[in-house]
């Protein structure tokens, strides 16, 4: 029987993580850093600016490092694990200053949080610094409640939507609990359930385009449920999810959207309409 | 019985059958409903968040300990099952186990096995072994007996049927059994209960699988809800259990959180209509029971999963099938998709193990990696961390030595090169700012096709200008950097 366990290491079992409690914290900065993500760096700017116009109205310096590129999630989940170090590497020299970084996507800021720790775990000098990002990382929703504390007026008219959370911003950052205080807080903005709100549009980076059957489906399902929510649009915090839930609405030729929440927040609150 | 191949395997891939598996509306509804049922009954069982977590983690230490103790543990529940006079046999492969139960039930020159629900020997193709060499095996769980009436497989490892509804039942009990069509599921199961009654008192030999195997007092503890798994444990004279070396707990007190863990995930109930804890065969004052008891203690690649710290945690899966029901793309393409035994997200991590990667190359990828499958998990197995982990390893070219078995499946030059060159762009910053450039000037030649992307959305078109570019000018005017 023993031979059966030959190569095993007896003592290489692992034990799940203590559960973490809830996060601490600090008080609203002077400066912050935003990390913008790739895929609103190039197909939704608007809501990267949108973000930074509501982290200046709370009297907060953003700061933008123009050598920011991308998180490195895409090679990470598709098993490029050394083309995701390099990528991670860069950013972690990009971030290194000290400040919050704030990231207008949930699953970018988990990539910070949870997953570069993973990518670095065999580079003991490494992990320190990417300890402290992880430290300074906040997602837009979280930093805006629970760090600048905001309260805001809402200028704009009634209106009715539905609020899609990515997978990773749900199960790493809760942003979803985030996003519905803080749109909780808008007096003329009623947050309507959608069917199976919790489950994924079936997005997944590249699981996109490696399983488009699959994930054809899953995001047909999600437009659905979203269309007959009953609301005016869908907002999301997640560049990713946007991109396939609009796509695939236009595909349909719906004239259902979704759109960024940092765009969505900013109008209600600057009064500033957009077509 | 019947040897008909469901049409889905005939197909090559993960892919193909995804493809007719969704385009099944039948198939889609009945798995929708199930799910969403299942889901509601294991929320519903665990009311309490703090309680349900609490649990969780200390499943997830239990299971941690015996399989830090693994080989001690198998060695310790060997000796004591064999002093309470269960003979105990070990095999390396499902090839071995056949051999061995098939040895078991020539030496009694049997010719009909009743089974209880088993997936160890699902993994074994244990009916099909036997078929070949003149033994009838008949399932006994409602849901398994439904499949091998209609020559297929179970879809799900705690619902084996849960893919048909009622009106297909009903159908298939009055082709094959020549009884009246009635979708009245009581008189359904009455059916099925009669012709197994009789079987129970015919059969040779009983065999059931095993939930946990406890070193401590050498006992066999086998859940179940319709009295099939006490029936095929003791009516026939010689009871052949079969199980993965993985079951293996310490004592009897690590059943009871795992026990609660087990039912609740999978079916929301707090405890099964039956826990049978099996010590041994018939002493000789006792009035029933078999004369024969044995242990099956299969590896077929376990220990290879045993062998990588990270993997190992694959061995924690207490098999409530939670996992696949709280699944986003199990719900959709159903469990006959994954072409093998153990479906869904679970099935995903501890496949490659059993058959290599080649055998299963898409297994990995076909996962959003949405997470539902790690948070419900009742043992905390990180499913979507050991995927990744997976994906790693199907990438890796044979120079850097895949750690799975047949692990390289997806190896592709070209591919590496499109993340190397993506590597590139992502950690040179004139080279990203001038990518954004040409994307954003040149924005109206995006092509309106690009691949896969374009069979679900439009092509996305970048913005008129990168926030790069958007933010500097925003920074600049108001002071910023």
């Amino acid at each position: 029987m023993n031979e059966l366990f030959y190569d095993a290491a007896p003592n290489a079992t692992r034990v799940a993580p203590e559960r973490p409690g809830p996060r601490q914290y600090p008080a609203k900065p002077r400066e912050v850093i935003l990390f913008g993500t790739c895929v609103v760096d190039l197909f939704f700017p608007e809501a990267g600016l949108d973000a930074i116009r509501l982290l200046e109205r709370e009297g907060i310096r953003v700061h933008f490092p123009e050598g920011q590129s991308c998180c490195g999630q895409p090679a990470w989940t598709s098993g490029y694990a050394a083309e995701a170090r390099e990528v991670a590497r860069a950013q972690l020299a990009v971030l290194d200053a000290g400040m919050p970084v704030v990231v207008p996507s949930g699953s970018c800021a988990g990539m910070f949080r949870q997953h570069y720790r993973e990518l670095f775990a065999e580079e003991p000098d490494t992990l320190k610094r990417v300890a402290s990002l992880a430290e300074r990382t906040f997602e837009l929703t979280e930093f805006l409640l629970n760090v600048c504390q905001v309260e805001w007026k809402d200028l704009g008219e009634p209106t009715r939507i539905a609020l899609h959370t990515s997978c990773s911003a749900r199960r790493e950052m809760n942003t979803h609990l985030h996003a519905r205080e803080l749109l909780g807080k808008l007096a003329n903005v009623e947050r309507v359930d959608h069917d199976h709100e919790s489950e994924c549009c079936g997005f997944g980076g590249t699981f996109s385009v490696r399983m488009p059957e699959v994930s054809g489906a899953m995001v047909t399902d999600k437009t659905q449920s979203l269309m007959a929510s009953g609301a005016d649009e869908m907002v999301t915090a997640d560049g990713g999810c946007l991109m396939n839930i609009n796509g695939s609405l236009d595909k349909q030729q719906q004239a259902f959207r979704g759109r960024h929440l940092a765009s969505f927040l900013w109008e209600r609150v600057s009064g500033e309409g957009r077509a | 019985m019947s040897q008909r191949i469901p049409v889905t395997e005939l197909t090559s891939g993960f892919r193909d059958r995804a493809e007719v598996a969704l385009a099944d509306g039948q198939l889609r509804t009945n798995f929708r409903t199930a799910m969403d049922s299942l889901m509601k009954k294991r929320a519903d069982a665990f009311p309490d968040e703090e309680e349900r977590e609490g649990l969780r983690e200390l499943g997830n230490r239990i299971k941690a300990r015996a399989l830090s103790r693994l080989p001690d543990l198998l060695e310790q529940l060997e000796a004591k099952l064999t002093d309470n006079g269960v003979r105990v046999h070990w095999a390396e492969t499902t090839e071995q186990a056949n051999e061995i139960v098939h040895g078991i039930i020539q030496a009694r020159q049997g010719s009909q096995v009743v089974k209880g629900k088993s997936m160890v020997s699902e993994e074994m193709e244990m009916n099909d072994y036997l078929a070949e060499r003149g033994v009838e095996c008949l399932e006994s769980d409602m849901g398994e007996y439904i499949v091998q009436l209609d020559g297929e497989k179970p879809s799900h490892i705690i619902m084996p049927a849960i893919h048909k509804n009622r009106h297909q039942v009903a159908r298939l009990f009055h082709d094959k059994l020549g009884v009246e069509e009635t979708d009245d599921v009581n008189e359904l199961i009455q059916i099925g209960r009669r012709t197994l009654r009789r079987k129970f008192m015919e059969a040779d030999v009983g065999v059931s699988g095993v939930n946990f195997a406890i070193a401590e007092t050498g006992t066999l503890l086998l859940v179940e809800n319709e009295g099939n798994g006490r029936m095929s444990t003791t009516a026939p004279p010689v009871h052949i259990a079969v199980t993965g070396i993985e079951k293996v707990v310490e004592n009897l007190r690590d059943v009871v959180p795992l026990l609660s863990l087990l039912t609740r995930s999978a079916l929301g109930q707090p405890i099964t209509t039956y826990v049978n804890m099996i010590s041994g065969p018939r002493k000789a004052d006792e009035l029933d029971g078999p004369e024969e008891v044995h242990l099956v203690l299969l590896d077929n690649g376990r220990s290879g999963a045993f062998a990588d710290a990270q993997m190992r945690q694959t061995l924690n899966c207490i098999r409530c099938g939670a996992c696949m029901n709280h699944c986003p793309v199990y719900t959709r393409v159903g469990g006959h998709t994954y072409g093998e035994v153990y479906p869904g997200p679970i099935g995903k991590i501890i496949t490659p193990h059993m058959v290599g990667l080649h055998e299963v190359p898409d297994h990995p990828s076909a996962s959003s990696l949405c997470g539902a499958c790690g948070e419900v998990c009742p043992v905390k197995i990180p499913i979507p961390e050991l995927l990744q982990r997976l994906r790693q390893e199907n990438v890796k070219s044979p120079a850097e030595g895949p750690k799975v078995k047949d692990g390289g499946a997806k190896y592709s030059r070209k591919e590496r090169l499109i993340w190397r060159f993506w590597q590139t762009l992502n950690t040179s910053p004139g080279l990203y700012r001038l990518f954004l450039w040409g994307a954003t000037r040149f924005r109206k030649l995006t092509p309106k096709n690009v691949g896969p992307w374009t069979e679900n959305h439009t092509a996305p078109v970048p913005a008129k200008r990168s926030l790069h570019d958007l933010a500097r000018e925003h920074l600049a005017r108001n002071g910023g950097q």
